[in-house]
């Protein structure tokens, strides 16, 4: 399905703050299934999503999807097949808008967008009904401006929007990190939802170990720009992730000064 | 003082059509685009050239919108295609326009008298009633689109546009060239107004459109329903009425970019500092934190 060969990126070349965060990278990820990728803070997880999805461009290798290099495709042209839930709860939203005139925006989402009126009042109740599945109660802010959402309202709203499409490859960001422990298993749970129904290829990204296990078919965990760990989740225990992550000395200069 | 006041109701409806154009880079792509120093005596040259050569008051003036686009066109090109500052980019584009101004008919200052213009006729208030009744509602809709829309997301985030597989480029583009579109418009109906083209007749004007959106959302921010091209129009008329108000309080008509300058400060300094808007931002703040 996805197919990283080769991947090189270094930020800021040339200059002391480079920084070489991928090196001979490969990573392979199956059609079909959740792969649940996990590593500490700054290891480069976020760097490898803006790569596939074509917000940065790498140095060396290629990326594929479905056998077709995308290297050349741009970030709005990736859209296509890629749907992304970013880290940032603001990024997939348009906050000056409504709930409904962001949704609207997301259902037209990779087609032609035309001089006809966006709102189209025939769909206001579908809308209605995705957003009542998040049990949030948007679906009684339909006119809310999203600025006057909170950052847990924001993400949920844009997982949805990012899985309107159904999109073949679906990048998760920590999407569930903003909320609270409630709205977190509703949200993991409308996202296993979304993506066993639509057979979307997920990759989501994690520090929440238990969500690894239960909700992903596959477990890689990266440091330094490596995949360190690579295994069903099946065949790991919640304990044993933390072990390994206990166990590893994450060289991030924070620690090394301490 | 009747004068007075038509005076400036019809000065202020000209300038409500540079407002909405400001409007839609200034505010809702959040393009600080300054070509409109040029883009406004640009289109009363432009004007003056199509009148001169004999093209009827309605074509000129339509033309002068058309070719007032091409200024954003430019701004476009040095910001996206170049990559030179938004702000920069702007500013260059004005500066080009101040010799292309004064090449297109050869003089610097150019009287308008003996020509016709769509005002001849009629009530010049009444003309230009109508002329922003169709700017608003033409704009109003646009903003109703599928592509007016996508604009107004790119002054938002363009992660999002471009997550809905749009290039959000192409959207400034729009947006920018529209704006200048209307700026040269406005330009045009001011230079049949006052019968010339001149060419320092661009000098501050930026001031006068952000000053407009700003006594536009001062003023009318209690009411949430009233769109943004409506807020501009009146902040447009509001605004020129305060400066007519200080000239006929006795201060020169020289005096008249300073006033500009001073109350578009007053304003801001009253949002910025006014104890109600803070209080209402942190009450928002606490019902938030309460829901969660
Ligand atoms: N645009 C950039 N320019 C320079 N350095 C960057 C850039 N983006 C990321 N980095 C650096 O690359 C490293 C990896 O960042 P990245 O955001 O991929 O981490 P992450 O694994 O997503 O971390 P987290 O778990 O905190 O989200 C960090 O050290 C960061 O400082
Ligand atoms: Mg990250």
């Amino acid at each position: 399905m996805l197919n990283i060969i080769n991947l090189t990126k270094t930020f800021n070349p040339g200059t002391s703050y480079e920084l070489r965060i991928f090196n001979d990278f490969n990573l392979h990820i199956n059609k079909g299934e959740c792969t649940g990728i996990l590593g500490a803070n700054g290891c480069g997880k976020t760097t490898l999503f803006n790569i596939i999805s074509g917000v940065l461009r790498q140095e060396k290798g290629t990326v594929s999807l479905n056998g077709k290099i995308i290297d050349n495709l741009k970030e709005n042209e990736r859209a296509r097949f890629i749907g992304r839930v970013h880290q940032n709860p603001s990024a997939g939203v348009s906050p000056s808008l409504t709930i409904l005139e962001n949704i609207s925006l997301s259902d037209k989402k990779c087609q032609k967008f035309t001089l006809r009126k966006l709102i189209n009042k025939q769909k206001i109740e579908s809308y209605r009904e995705i957003l009542k599945t998040l049990d949030l109660g948007l679906e009684n802010k339909l006119n809310t401006e999203v600025k006057y959402l909170s950052g847990g309202q924001r993400q949920s709203l844009s997982l949805l929007m990012a899985t309107m499409n159904k999109p073949e490859l679906l990048l998760l960001d920590e999407h569930t990190a903003a909320l609270d422990p409630k709205t977190s298993r509703l949200v993991m749970e409308k996202t296993q939802e979304l993506i066993k129904s639509y057979n979307i290829t997920t990759m989501m990204i994690s520090h929440n170990v238990r969500d690894a296990v239960k909700y992903s078919d596959r477990i890689i965990m990266l440091d330094k720009g490596e995949i360190i760990l690579d295994v069903r989740s099946g065949q790991i225990t919640e304990k044993e992730l933390l072990n390994i992550y206990n166990s590893r000395n994450y060289g991030s200069p924070l620690q090394e000064a301490v | 003082m009747n004068t007075l006041i038509l005076t400036s109701i019809e000065q202020g409806l000209i300038f409500s059509v540079l407002a909405i154009g400001v409007t839609i880079t200034f505010k809702i792509l959040d393009f600080a685009d300054m070509s409109v120093e040029g883009t406004f005596p640009f289109g009363a040259f432009l004007f003056a050239k199509l009148i001169s050569g004999g093209f009827s008051p309605l074509i000129s003036t339509l033309l002068s919108f058309t070719f007032g686009t091409l200024a954003g066109l430019l701004t476009y090109t040095l910001n996206i295609k170049l990559r030179i500052k938004a702000l920069l980019s702007g500013i260059l584009t004005a500066t080009m326009l101040y010799t292309i101004n004064l090449r297109l008919n050869g003089k610097s200052n150019m009287g308008l008298f003996s020509y016709p213009s769509i005002y001849e006729g009629h009530e010049p208030v009444i003309v230009l009633i109508l002329i922003i009744l169709a700017v608003k509602m033409l704009m109003d809709a646009f903003l109703k689109t599928e592509v007016g829309y996508l604009l107004i997301a790119t002054g938002d985030n363009e992660t999002l546009v471009k997550s809905l597989g749009e290039d959000s480029n192409k959207y400034k583009l729009i947006g920018l060239m529209i704006s200048n579109g209307l700026v040269a418009l406005s330009g045009a109906l001011m230079a049949q107004y006052q019968g010339f083209a001149e060419i320092t007749m661009g000098t501050g004007i930026i001031v006068v459109g952000i000053a407009s959106i700003i006594v536009g959302d001062t003023i009318l921010r209690r009411n949430k329903l009233l769109k943004a091209t409506t807020r501009a129009i009146m902040g447009a008329l509001i605004y020129k009425f305060i400066g007519a108000l200080a000239i006929d309080l006795g201060l020169a008509p020289t005096d008249l970019k300073a006033i500009n300058a001073i109350i578009v400060i007053i304003f801001l300094t009253y949002n910025t500092f006014n104890p109600l808007k803070i209080k209402k931002a942190d009450e928002y703040k606490v019902v938030e934190e309460a829901k969660c």
